[in-house]
């Protein structure tokens, strides 16, 4: 199987699905003729011209609108927001309209389209270049909301996103585009090639949304978490030695509750971790379920490590990112609850 | 400059019933104080912002960090005309902007380092600095935030009833984001005094301006809202400066706002890695060797006999010194202390 980095496997998805189905449209800033700032769409103009893969002015609000427009006629759009940051304008379209679709016409319109957006920090961008907004779109019912964490999902989920029938958010973690980076911002990242996940089927595949990974399993406790998290946790728990079961999500939004709940049962701990700040943040929406399916089982509090309720800092990145010493911390303290 | 000079012109689709549309100036001759004075500026701009690459290399700066070099007659023919308390916002290209408000380059250097003397305590980078002692409302990360907030800044202006003119700087890219044309449309219905600044430089990121604009004429993207706009050489500060003077008196007898299209160019990528793929060498090349701004005024300075190569090479090396001191700052400043961590921030 070929081995490939995140970029690569999203640019796969994205060919394999315009090469599938005329159907599907790629835009966005910097897009068609540069190529994405990230290269995510690198070549795809070239192969399937102008009219399918194309620039977008600066107009978030009306790059969405206008791909919700074309997903109401059956038109397939994959829309790249260029940083998470940037979505903000877009957040009226995406609540308002595209999550509203089907409700408010019967089921008679869907809104088939996927808005691809880099999240997450540890590249130095400060307030307006590392955020992690999950929680307001979790929040919306009528999205789903996809978070991968290795290129094999990367490509499975984005290809099952833009076959979806309904508006997808799928975050991609920037830190992890080039290798599954833990928190150890010290030492260099493994590069994908190296990496068993990089591998990556050829054509067309699909990874289910709404179905979690376990990515190691233990029988200490449970850790909950997606996107750069789930090395951070890998991390955490070869540091501390403790016997830890780490669950990818992979979705937010549908939730794989069943995967969650089997496995609190079994170890009677859970851990909670993300990025973004700790106040409402979907942790706050994981331990909720936790508590409520698995109370007789637990030993210890649900504990919950995030981002700092403040914004991302330039300077004191490394102490706002929920690393793997932060980790450890919570995974020994619920341990010893 | 061949793209920009001969095109100036106003395009205000006017009715007669709004102001009697403005004409974009021709550059004045600045005398020997006035030379200097913008060349000093410029220099510095220009020195401290080639030191700030060198910082990045080196991994001093990490992240983001937009310069500004190319583009330096901009900010230095607008500060011209200002008066005490005029307010300047702009994007994130803004260390340029900073020196020219007067801010000081020891601040805005170990902001860029992230140390705790920048003007963010080293927690805001490259693109997100403030002062309220120098009128300079940000640096802003997000395309065209700032213009709505420019709006605001000059509703104050007339609201508090004071002469002062909001400096609201934008790019191309920016114009084409939606929440401008709610601004001019409130800037206009409110006559508020604000000089909407659109620096074309022809590129945002990788995509240039023919990509992404249906209207390339940017002096023109207020018609609809009744204000007026003006091209202008934007490598020449004299252009600047008397367009400058043009619109912060359109402002300041309460005409309202005014755009000013700055056609300018930058000469280093859009941040700090770039493939630049975008554009050729030649291009870039062309526009240094002909249209530099700081040469320019050199050239003139050194025909008029107003200063001999020696008296320029001292004033590079005050220049110099400055940006040596402001980086020796920024490198050996502490980072902020981690209680910073939970300062500014509202409960
Ligand atoms: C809302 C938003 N969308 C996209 C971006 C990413 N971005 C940063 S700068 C830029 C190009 C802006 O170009 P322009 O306004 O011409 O300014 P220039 O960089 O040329 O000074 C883009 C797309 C952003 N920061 N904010
Ligand atoms: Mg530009």
């Amino acid at each position: 199987m070929p081995r490939m980095t995140m970029i690569e496997a999203i640019r796969g998805a994205m060919d394999v699905s315009m090469d599938k189905d005329d159907d599907v449209v790629v835009f966005g800033e910097d897009v068609g003729y540069f190529g994405g700032v990230f290269r995510c769409t690198q070549g795809l103009q070239q192969k399937y011209g102008r009219t399918r893969c194309f620039d977008a002015p600066i107009s978030e609000l009306g790059i969405v609108g206008a791909a919700i427009g074309m997903a109401a006629y059956g038109l397939k759009p994959c829309v790249e927001v260029q940083f998470a940051d940037y979505v903000y304008p877009a957040y009226d379209q995406i609540v308002s309209e595209a999550a509203r679709l089907r409700y408010r016409s019967n089921g008679e319109f869907t809104c088939p389209i996927v808005i691809r957006m880099p999240t997450g920090g540890g590249i130095f961008g400060g307030q307006t270049h590392s955020q992690s907004p999950e929680a307001l779109f979790t929040h919306v019912s009528g999205l789903k909301v996809v978070v991968p964490s290795n290129p094999h999902d990367a490509k499975g989920l984005l290809i099952a996103s833009i076959e979806d029938p309904d508006p997808v958010i799928f975050l991609e973690p920037k830190r992890l585009y080039n290798g599954p980076f833990d928190g150890h911002h010290e030492r260099p990242v493994t590069p994908w090639s190296k990496h068993p996940l990089g591998e990556v089927p050829e054509g067309h595949f699909t990874v289910p949304l709404g179905k979690a990974s376990i990515l190691r399993e233990g029988s200490a406790v449970t850790i909950l978490a997606y996107g750069t998290m789930v090395y951070v946790a890998e991390a955490a728990a070869e540091e501390t030695g403790i016997d830890a079961e780490i669950i990818d999500l992979r979705t937010l939004l549908p939730l794989d509750l069943d995967t969650i709940v089997a496995s609190v049962k079994k170890t009677g701990r859970c851990v909670v971790v993300h990025e973004a700040t700790l106040t409402s943040g979907f942790g706050a929406e994981l331990a909720a379920l936790v508590q409520q399916h698995c109370f007789y089982h637990l030993e210890a509090p649900v504990a919950r490590v995030t981002g700092w309720d403040t914004p991302y800092p330039h300077a004191q990145e490394w102490d706002y990112f929920p690393g793997p010493a932060r980790l450890g911390l919570a995974l020994r303290e619920t341990m010893e609850a | 400059m061949a793209v920009a000079a001969k095109k100036a012109s106003v395009r205000s689709k006017s009715d007669g019933k709004s102001n009697s549309a403005p004409v974009a100036p021709k550059p004045v001759d600045f005398n020997k104080e006035q030379e200097l004075a913008a060349y000093r500026d410029m220099l510095l701009m220009r020195r401290f912002e080639e030191k700030a690459g060198q910082l990045y290399g080196m991994g001093f700066i990490g992240g983001f960090c937009h310069l500004y070099i190319g583009q330096e007659a901009v900010v230095t023919g607008l500060k011209m005309a200002l008066i005490e308390g005029d307010q300047m916002i702009t994007a994130y290209r803004d260390h340029a902007h900073m020196l020219a408000m007067d801010m000081s380059p020891r601040g805005v250097m170990a902001e860029l380092t992230g140390r705790r003397g920048g003007y963010s305590k080293g927690k805001g980078g490259s693109m997100h600095m403030f002062s309220k002692e120098k009128n300079f409302y940000g640096g802003h990360g997000i395309v065209g935030a700032q213009v709505s907030l420019g709006t605001g800044l000059a509703f104050a202006n007339r609201y508090r009833e004071n002469k002062n003119v909001s400096l609201t700087y934008f790019g191309d890219g920016a114009a084409n984001q939606g929440q401008v044309y709610e601004s001019f449309n409130m800037a206009s219905l409110w006559k508020l005094p604000v000089i909407y600044i659109i620096e074309n430089n022809r590129y945002a990121m990788g995509t240039s301006v023919s990509r992404s604009s249906a209207e390339t004429d940017f002096s023109q993207r207020g018609a609809s809202f009744r204000i007026p706009g003006i091209q202008v050489d934007g490598m020449d500060v004299r252009a600047v400066k008397a367009a400058a003077d043009l619109a912060t008196e359109w402002c300041r007898s309460g005409k309202g706002p005014i755009i000013l299209e700055m056609q300018t160019y930058r000469y280093r990528g859009h941040s700090m890695s770039d493939p630049a793929k975008y554009r050729s060498k030649e291009e870039v090349q062309k526009m240094r060797s002909e249209h530099d701004p700081i040469e320019q005024v050199k050239a003139r300075v050194l025909e008029k006999k107003w200063a001999s190569e020696d008296d320029l090479k001292a004033l590079d090396k005050e220049v110099r010194d400055i940006v040596a001191d402001a980086a020796e700052f920024a490198q050996t400043d502490p980072e902020p202390d981690a209680s910073e961590l939970y300062t500014d921030i509202t409960h």
